[in-house]
């Protein structure tokens, strides 16, 4: 069962795997043939998959420093503005007192934090993401699925290595 | 031919017993298929309870606070006491959600997930209260830092705001973490399902495929977000408590009562999740999944805390007699010989002793057991926050002005209605959401090999 993205379909062979070896060793001999933009379907995540795929960290952390960052600046400089605006002597204590505002920034830090993590898996898991490709309800089962870009000249040869690798099933798309 | 290979080499057999990926699936799967009688019953007595408080609140809408036992000096009476109760029950939530996770705690896996919707609706719960509580519910919005006519500003200094900003904060990061969760997990029931309910899973899965560029991003936000729940988790009790240690009221002015009360708050969370996981385990038919070495090991964090609360209530005395203060020795006198002994003693009895019989394994693993202990931990923390609230405010400098708490129907009414809202919503969630974690399952289940041993 197909249920891509709307839109053209990608052409190039998708195949399932049952055996998480299997699925390895057809990762990395797709790579070592120069297949970079794989696909990799699984119901979780498995280390030995993300190995073979050699992935890069997930540029999220960055969006979960400025989110953060953003958060204590925005909870020291609205408290300390707020208090100079309407600025109320008590006692001759300080009127911007820091130390009561360092929970207001803490707080601020933690909630913009959390957000911005995660809008950013959504914007990058879809500016990221490839579409139009092919995928099986198998997938977030119990099987693991390998999706190849590859067009009409390549398609035989790939369909050839992710059998011998142990694919239970290939099949082709065609653009 | 290939086989799979024998779960007790890559995890321990207690965690998950005799399961394969799809027999994960198809038992959670399966967890919300149609109600029994027995869940219908609990839902409706759920429902019934939250329509009492409901009109209870509506009463009090109408005629105001004065149907509620507030009795002067104590204007904080039952309501905020039910307010700190419910706060704390979300913290277990999140302590094995996240906590549990940074720690790379295995037995959190099938668990989690139904603590982390317990939090986010005990805190949905809790955030009734101080709206209940203010009597004109209209202004709420007053609490908020916003540009109103005179431009006047909330005043920082005040705990009732650091307040604010923590349980909102609470709330959001706690369902932004439970809903981010729950992604893969709605997809997986996507793909089995049928007809509209295919429909409604699609939408909530978010598109979700499982592909390496998803689980990528996801893997590290979920560390990130555990991240940041951790120090989130400790510091909002640590701020409720200060609601009460920032005034001088004799019994409240402590230092300790930041951990006193992040340790109790654990302590609260772990009894109802104890409370609420004997009888779901069963109705739901996952006992495979969530075994008696979950249990044993739920029982373990709450001794400890529980250890730390009897130390905490032994510190409280010594501090109020150490102090020389004679309001403070007053009070913690009055605690368990004056007029609301009963109320002191249930605290102590059913928090620092109570706790202690979990020394013992055999009591560990006894579900019945367990479950008569939680009941007695729920009881026991919420007249732990009674105590420390009424008893203290209705005894405090002026002995003229003493009095003694009056807990009227209104306070009963909006009690109990809490307990039927939080547990209306949290049966709804099982049924509709997977409560055990698909996902985080089958990672600890090894996926079939070729090789194993040398067969192909």
């Amino acid at each position: 069962m197909a249920t891509g993205k709307r839109g053209r379909r990608a052409p190039g062979v998708l195949a399932s795997f049952v055996h998480v070896d299997a699925a390895v060793d057809a990762i990395r001999a797709l790579r070592a043939r120069g297949h970079r933009n794989l696909v990799v379907y699984s119901a979780a995540p498995f280390h030995e998959i993300e190995e073979a795929l050699d992935q890069s960290v997930s540029p999220v952390r960055l969006f979960t420093l400025i989110g953060g960052l953003t958060g204590c600046a925005a909870g020291f400089g609205m408290t300390i503005w707020m208090s100079l605006d309407w600025p109320l002597l008590v006692g001759g204590k300080t009127i911007a007192s820091i130390p009561p505002y360092v929970v207001i920034a803490f707080e601020l830090t933690i909630l913009l934090g959390a957000l911005s993590t995660v809008t950013a898996v959504a914007l990058l898991s879809v500016l990221m993401g490839k579409r139009g490709i092919s995928y099986d309800p198998a997938y977030s089962d119990d099987q693991i699925g390998v999706f190849v870009p590859a067009g009409s000249d390549q398609a035989g040869p790939v369909e050839q290595l992710l059998r011998s690798a142990g694919a239970v099933e290939v099949r082709r798309d065609a653009a | 031919m290939a086989v799979v290979a024998p779960p007790s080499r890559a995890i321990r057999p207690e965690l998950v017993i005799n399961q394969t990926h799809a027999a994960v699936t198809r038992d959670v799967v399966a967890t919300l298929e149609p109600a029994s009688r027995g869940y219908l019953l609990l839902l409706g007595l759920a429902v019934a309870m939250f329509l009492g408080g409901l009109t209870t609140f509506l009463i009090l809408v109408k005629d105001g606070l004065g149907h509620a036992g507030y009795t002067p000096p104590a204007f904080w009476s039952v309501y905020i006491t039910t307010f700190v109760f419910w706060i704390g029950i979300g913290h277990a939530g999140t302590l094995i959600s996240a906590i549990l996770f940074l720690f790379r705690s295995p037995w959190r896996t099938a668990v989690y997930r139904s603590t982390e919707a317990m939090t986010v609706f005990a805190v949905m719960t809790a955030a009734l209260f101080p709206i209940i509580h203010i009597g004109r519910q209209w202004v709420f919005y007053w609490l908020l830092p916003y540009p109103n006519q005179r431009w006047l500003w909330p005043n920082f200094k005040s705990p009732l705001i650091w307040d604010v900003f923590a349980i909102s904060t609470y709330f959001t990061v706690s369902s932004t973490f439970l809903v981010f969760g729950l992604i893969p997990d709605v997809a997986a029931v996507r793909d089995k399902v049928t007809g509209w309910r295919k429909q409604v899973y699609t939408l909530a899965s978010a598109g979700w495929q499982g592909t390496d560029n998803q689980w990528r991003h996801y893997s590290r936000a979920y560390l990130y977000l555990a991240a940041l729940a951790t120090p989130l988790v400790l510091s909002v009790h640590s701020v409720v408590s200060w609601d009460f240690a920032a005034s001088i009221v004799p019994g409240w002015h402590g230092t300790i009562f930041a951990p006193y009360f992040v340790a109790g708050a654990i302590y609260s969370g772990l009894g109802m999740v104890i409370t609420l996981l004997v009888p779901l385990r069963r109705t739901l038919r996952i006992e495979h999944m969530i075994t008696d070495y979950h249990f044993d090991n739920l029982a373990k964090l709450t001794l400890l805390t529980g250890s730390i609360l009897f130390y905490a209530y032994g510190m409280e005395y010594f501090v109020g007699w150490y102090s020389g203060s004679t309001f403070e020795q007053t009070t913690f006198y009055r605690r368990a010989f004056g007029s609301m002994w009963w109320a002191g003693w249930t605290m102590i009895i059913c928090n620092a002793f109570v706790s202690q019989l979990l020394w013992f394994r055999k009591i560990r693993t006894n579900l019945t057991a367990l479950f008569v202990i939680s009941i007695f931990i729920n009881l026991g923390m919420w007249f732990e926050r009674f105590v420390i609230i009424v008893s203290s405010l209705s005894n405090d400098y002026i002995p003229w002005a003493w009095s003694n708490a009056n807990i009227t129907w209104a306070d009963w009414g909006i009690l109990l209605g809490s307990f039927g809202w939080f547990a209306m919503w949290f049966l709804l969630f099982a049924k509709s959401f997977p409560i055990v974690a698909i996902q985080e399952i089958k990672e600890m289940i090894p996926l079939p090999r070729k090789r194993v041993g040398g067969q192909h």
